[in-house]
């Protein structure tokens, strides 16, 4: 323990998955079969429907040819050769109706299969995301992960259906219909397929064509939305400098860049689908013409070279789908690549192994030599040999410069971060060596970034404890001096807030944010310059309100206004990560160094138009 | 459907797990998803865009026919060849080959027409959705900006991306389904052409087809919107587990968020499998129907063959029919569909569209020259958004040439309005805003645009280097001007300190830069852009004192030799200007110097007394 340096925590990096080797690939679709057969009832259904429905398919034309060649047998006996077409009639009709019957149930349990694959992911994900640390979100963009958890999720949900069931139906259909008819008619069966591998190559070549370029078109385009979001979001910045033409002359090329790859994918398309209908067409051509050559000398019968048009035409879409097929595993591939690499993450920040609940006795916070770096830029350290004990009852004020570390400091007692050297002990416990749960229940930071959920005020007060009763909220809310405004509304602590409800200023989301920490009762409580919005009466209606809460806790505020550390019993004052000075106001003042250049700074005389030059 | 889904919330049993009032995620409401099958109104609007491509449109529907056309003769040749060309006499084997000539026609018009019809109309429709959403776009540039302020940003980006998307799925469709349609239409013509009796027979399926699909639709259809629904509001809770996730762990709420995400995700999944049910509802009644249609052809067609009323190609033909027969109503069906779904997307592309232009140019507006004087005065001007609720009220002032005027006024007082109006950012009720002697109505805005700059409270970047945020629409202004700009505001340091000085690429707006930084490259660009009048609303936020120096500074510098109309938040600022004009509740309550107004111990006097260093957030009430 102490400073004994531990091995290097897992720095949560995912690689990079836009390109995917041939095994790799392999590995993951595996594993996406793997989540497949979570549901092994519905995927053996399905997998059975597939066959089932296949053969039933496959089974018309050879029912049809048979009916044919019947009306042909009319001479020796007609009520015999009736009595035969209604057989075959009844046939046709009972297995039409029976691939009906399995095509759906092919259908829907391979969507279902797919759902629940969905379900599974969309959990894990989710789950995986809110354990992820800070240091992770810093890294990782939103966006980036929004995709993550909408699109790759699902392209690999809807493998099993477009990609595995699909495989079985083409593989039975070319597998069975090719024997049949190759062992029918050997000339007659390989011009019959003879469209196969061209239609099959064709279809693979413009699908991976059509996706390649499908990602570059996405490019484009999301270059061409970021082009309209801006200028929609900062409209007011393009009327202000009248630059509507500007705009415009950017959004045109953007516009046209991606007009110009929407076009070529339109040749591409068309190109493919005109020739695998040729293909296929002359395929037919060439079948009726020999065919007809082999009835004309009796080597076959008409029934049999209606049955081999009939199978062409049935094989004819699954063997255009191939490249979808081939589209489809490849999506899953990539997109499942970048969906693993997420789950897999180790998390930097979890619980360890005989983690207990931390037990608060003294309720004394502690930094015993502290060095902290973001992964990745070990040398250069944001916080270095930090140390210093808070006890029950005590408020510490911490200044300095932005980037001296001070938020980081924050960051560091609920283990948003570890600590890359020294270590944090709450009542001698290190935080590392307690549970999380309990940890961040002891803990409570009242974030620089405010972010308020889009739900009533009430809900977003009592975020951290939903269970609060009313009245408790109302208190925190008049604590964080809310309550009159929020009284004031319409709707009360019912009014809903966030991103589309009535917008909060800039210092009353810092109240909301204050008055969510306030309910909560922790052991240590730190604001991280959490009242710079806020105007210095309220500011200091709020300080009061923190000082009556005072006694049964640690308090740590962060600030740069001198006035919102007016209470506090101990100053520290950060200079690039490092305490510089500390001590009571009186005697950091009494020091002469940088509080109290700082303090100068802040209250320059009020006298009429001072020199602008000094100040610098 | 959100009252549905609230009630699968609420069935839950409390397991102490899921709070009373906790949620996660938010209950979007979706915008309808299927309007009018044909809206003429719509219709017609959208053909305006359509009209410029109307030969590629007739080629296309064209093509379409022949194609339908070729692929309905193909049976046909069959059937002759089957009827001709089987025995072994010569006869019969030039029929084949004029058979077999005669489908090699067939199938080669039939490339021809699927190559020209498929590219022609795709391209087309390409095109028209662009300049569809390029006409969206251009409008919403000179749209009022109360209609912007009103609507997020989101909810215009589904319009210009999902919305046009789907307008043009169904142009690129809509030809086909001619396609379609003549197909069907030729296959019922042709079933009765070549015989009536077992045609019509064939054919009494389809009023089978038509009654279940009429119950089905509207029930598929429901489900449909339920999995979508279900989806998006997921969705949603997902994105808002990703913004919020150093809330939600530092409140600790993970547990909770996770159980109230399960049951999202479980009733999504719910909703998926019962419209995967539903949509499967139609595919055994179809393969039904087909089933007892080729069995009447092979029952009474094969024994009137036996009788020879029949030849045996007829029934061949008649079996191929059959098989084409519901694709074409598949492909409808889906089209139907697709085209109310962009009946509705346009109505809400012609909203956006239909959007008013309030501030025009006049017919006669003149252009303000580039040596006018840089006067601001405001005569007896009321101004509301709601003209019912005017935030200014007969507000009178004037800033001579060259002078920094201070607004000052509690939240809501009207200041942020009145210096809008100076850029002609909405029109007066009342009075005129007069710049350089011109009543801005009577003066080309873009003339306008480049008398005054502005500078925003909120520091607004641009994906680009920084240079081209810095230059931004000024085209004339070097690389020298712009360095300039910087290092006259201070930003040059920082900005040198950055891995590709001013060719460095800003990653999402400029985030990566502080606060301060940003705003220091926001008066750069105002400096470049070199206007005689100088509108800027000074950040509230509170920066730390080192930043707060520096821009201190650069505000000096940005105004010197320009009229200044600032609103100011900070004492420090509102002390150095040369008038102060004081606002309360859109009314001019106060106007005078600093010291003047502290010893006149009006609303001011207060105002710097409670302020401290800063007099936002400040609520009188109290």
């Amino acid at each position: 323990m102490g400073n004994t340096p531990v091995a290097a925590p897992p720095d949560e990096i995912m690689q990079p998955a836009d390109t995917v080797g041939w095994r790799s690939g392999l590995a993951v679709l595996w594993r996406v079969i793997q989540l497949s057969l979570r549901t092994p009832w519905q995927a053996a259904a399905a997998i059975l429907a597939t066959l089932i429905a296949s053969g039933m398919q496959l089974l018309i034309p050879l029912l049809l040819g048979q009916a044919v060649d019947q009306t042909q047998a009319l001479l020796t006996d007609a009520d015999a050769a009736r009595a035969a077409l209604l057989k075959s009639a009844l046939l046709v009709l009972l297995v039409s109706v029976l691939r009906g019957a399995f095509t759906t149930a092919q259908n829907y349990y391979s969507e279902a299969v797919g759902h629940h694959v969905g379900y599974e992911l969309r959990l894990s994900v989710y789950r995986k995301i809110q354990a992820l640390s800070f240091g992770f979100h810093d890294r990782v963009h939103s966006g980036e992960l929004i995709t993550l958890g909408m699109l790759d999720l699902e392209g690999v949900r809807m493998f099993f259906s477009t990609g595995l069931v699909r495989v079985v139906l083409l593989g039975m259909l070319l597998g069975i219909g090719a024997t049949i008819l190759l062992s029918t008619d050997v000339v007659l069966g390989l011009l019959a397929l003879s469209f196969v591998p061209f239609v099959a190559w064709r279809s693979s070549v413009s699908q991976l064509r059509l996706r390649k370029t499908w990602l570059d078109l996405q490019e484009r385009l999301s270059v061409l939305s970021r082009v309209m979001e801006e200028n929609l979001a900062g409209i007011r910045v393009v009327r202000a400098f009248a630059a509507q033409a500007y705009e415009m002359g950017k959004y045109r090329k953007a516009s046209a860049n991606a007009l110009e790859l929407a076009h070529e994918r339109v040749q591409i398309r068309v190109t493919n689908t005109a020739a695998m209908t040729f293909s296929f067409l002359a395929a037919m051509g060439l079948v009726l013409w020999v065919g007809a050559g082999k009835v004309a000398t009796g080597e076959i019968t008409v029934g049999t070279l209606a049955s081999f048009l009939t199978f062409m035409t049935i094989l004819q879409m699954p063997v255009r789908q191939l490249g979808m097929l081939v589209n489809s595993f490849a999506r899953t591939a990539t997109c499942g690549a970048r969906l693993f690499a997420l789950l897999d993450l180790e998390l930097a920040i979890k619980d360890a192994p005989d983690a207990r609940p931390l037990r608060i006795t003294e309720g004394t916070l502690r930094f015993e030599n502290v060095d902290f770096a973001y992964p990745g830029a070990r040398d250069k350290r944001r916080l270095s040999q930090v140390s210093f004990t808070a006890r029950r009852g005590e408020t510490i004020g911490i200044m300095g410069a932005p980037g001296s570390g001070k938020s980081t400091l924050a960051h560091l007692i609920p283990r948003f971060h570890d600590v890359t050297g020294g270590r944090i002990t709450i009542d001698g416990q290190d935080v590392r060596d307690v549970t999380l749960h309990s940890l961040r229940k002891a803990v409570s930071v009242v974030q620089q970034d405010v972010f308020l959920f889009t739900t009533t005020l009430e809900n977003n007060i009592a975020y951290g404890d939903p269970w609060a009763q009313t009245a408790r909220i109302a208190r925190a809310g008049q604590a964080a001096q809310m309550h009159q405004f929020i009284d004031s509304l319409p709707e009360g602590y019912d009014t809903v807030v966030g991103e589309r409800g009535s917008s909060l200023s800039g210092g009353q989301r810092q109240r909301m944010s204050i008055a969510r920490t306030l309910l909560l009762d922790p052991a240590v409580l730190v604001f991280d310059d959490s009242t710079a919005a806020i105007d210095a009466r309220t500011e200091d209606a709020i300080l009061a309100e923190i000082r009556t809460r005072a006694a049964d806790r640690v308090t740590l505020i962060i600030a740069h206004r001198l006035n919102s550390l007016r209470h506090a019993d101990r100053i520290l004052f950060l200079e690039d990560g490092a305490i510089v000075e500390q001590g009571t106001h009186a005697e950091l003042m009494a020091m002469n160094g940088r509080y109290r250049a700082l303090h100068d700074l802040q209250n320059r005389p009020a006298g009429p138009r001072p020199d602008r030059q000094e100040a610098r | 459907m959100a009252e549905e889904l609230e009630f699968e919330r609420n069935d839950i049993r409390d397991d102490g797990r899921r709070p009373p009032r906790a949620v996660v995620g938010s209950h979007s409401v979706e915008e309808a998803m299927f309007g009018r099958l044909f809206d003429r109104s719509v219709a017609a609007r959208i053909w305006d865009f359509v009209r410029p491509y109307r030969r590629s449109v007739v080629i296309s529907v064209a093509a379409v026919l022949v194609f339908s056309a070729t692929q309905l003769l193909i049976p046909l040749i069959i059937r002759y060849a089957i009827d001709n060309g089987l025995e072994a006499t010569p006869d019969s084997r030039l029929a084949l080959q004029l058979a077999m000539l005669a489908f090699a026609l067939v199938i080669l018009v039939n490339y021809g027409a699927s190559y020209l019809q498929e590219s022609v109309v795709g391209r087309a429709a390409e095109n028209v959705l662009f300049d569809i959403r390029t006409a969206m776009f251009s409008h919403l540039q000179h749209v009022s900006l109360s209609f912007m302020d009103k609507t997020e940003v989101g909810r215009l980006m589904s319009r210009l991306q999902g919305d046009v998307n789907s307008m043009q799925e169904f142009l690129e469709t809509s030809v086909l389904s001619v396609g379609d349609l003549v197909l069907l239409v030729g296959i019922v013509v042709l079933m009765l052409w070549l015989d009536w009796q077992l045609g019509l027979l064939t054919l009494s399926v389809l009023p089978v087809l038509a009654i279940v699909r009429s119950i089905w639709l509207p029930h598929a259809r429901a489900a449909f919107v339920a999995s979508h629904t279900a989806n998006s509001v997921t969705n949603g809770a997902l994105a808002e587990a990703i913004h919020g996730v150093r809330t939600v762990q530092g409140l600790d709420r993970q547990e909770v968020n996770f159980n109230l995400y399960t049951d999202k995700a479980h009733t999504n999944l719910r909703a998926h499998l019962r419209a995967s049910r539903l949509a499967q509802v139609m595919v055994p009644l179809v393969d039904t129907l087909t089933g007892i249609a080729m069995a009447v052809v092979v029952v009474v067609g094969g024994a009137r063959v036996l009788g020879n009323d029949l030849d045996l190609g007829l029934m061949v033909a008649f079996l191929f029919y059959i098989q084409r027969f519901f694709d074409p109503i598949r492909s409808l069906t889906i089209q139907y569909s697709v085209m109310q779904r962009a009946m509705a997307s346009g109505q809400r592309l012609i909203d956006v569209l239909d959007v008013p232009v309030t501030v025009k140019d006049a017919p006669d507006a003149v252009q303000l020259s580039a040596d006018a004087d840089g006067s601001v005065e405001f005569r007896n001007v009321t101004f509301g958004y709601n003209p019912d609720q005017p935030v200014l009220r007969d507000v009178n002032f004037r800033v001579e040439p060259g002078q920094t005027v201070a607004l000052v006024g509690p939240t809501g007082s009207g200041k942020s309005s009145a210096m809008a109006l100076v850029h002609r950012f909405y029109d007066v009720q009342a009075g005129s805003v007069v710049v350089s002697g011109h009543d801005v109505r009577q003066v080309t805005q873009v003339s306008l645009g480049r008398q005054v700059a502005m500078v925003l409270q909120e520091p607004f970047l641009f994906t680009g280097t920084v240079l081209e945020n810095i230059r931004y629409n000024t085209a004339d202004a070097s690389r020298a001007d712009v360095e300039a700009a910087a290092r006259a505001v201070g930003a040059h340091d920082f900005i040198m300190a950055l891995p590709d000085g001013y060719e460095t690429l800003l990653g999402e707006r400029g985030g990566s830069f502080s606060l301060g930084q940003r705003q220091l490259i926001s008066f750069a660009r105002a400096l470049v852009a070199d206007a005689r009048i100088l509108v800027l609303d000074e950040a509230t936020a509170s920066i730390d004192s080192h930043t707060e120096m520096l821009i201190q500074k650069a505000l000096t510098k940005l105004l010197e030799g320009r009229t200044g109309l600032v609103i100011a938040h900070r004492l420090a600022t509102i002390r150095d200007c040369d008038k102060i004009i004081v606002l309360q509740e859109g009314r001019v309550v106060e106007q005078g110097r600093h010291e003047e107004l502290i010893a006149a111990g009006g609303l001011y006097a207060r105002l710097s007394a409670v302020g401290g260093a800063s007099f936002d957030d400040i609520s009188l009430e109290e």
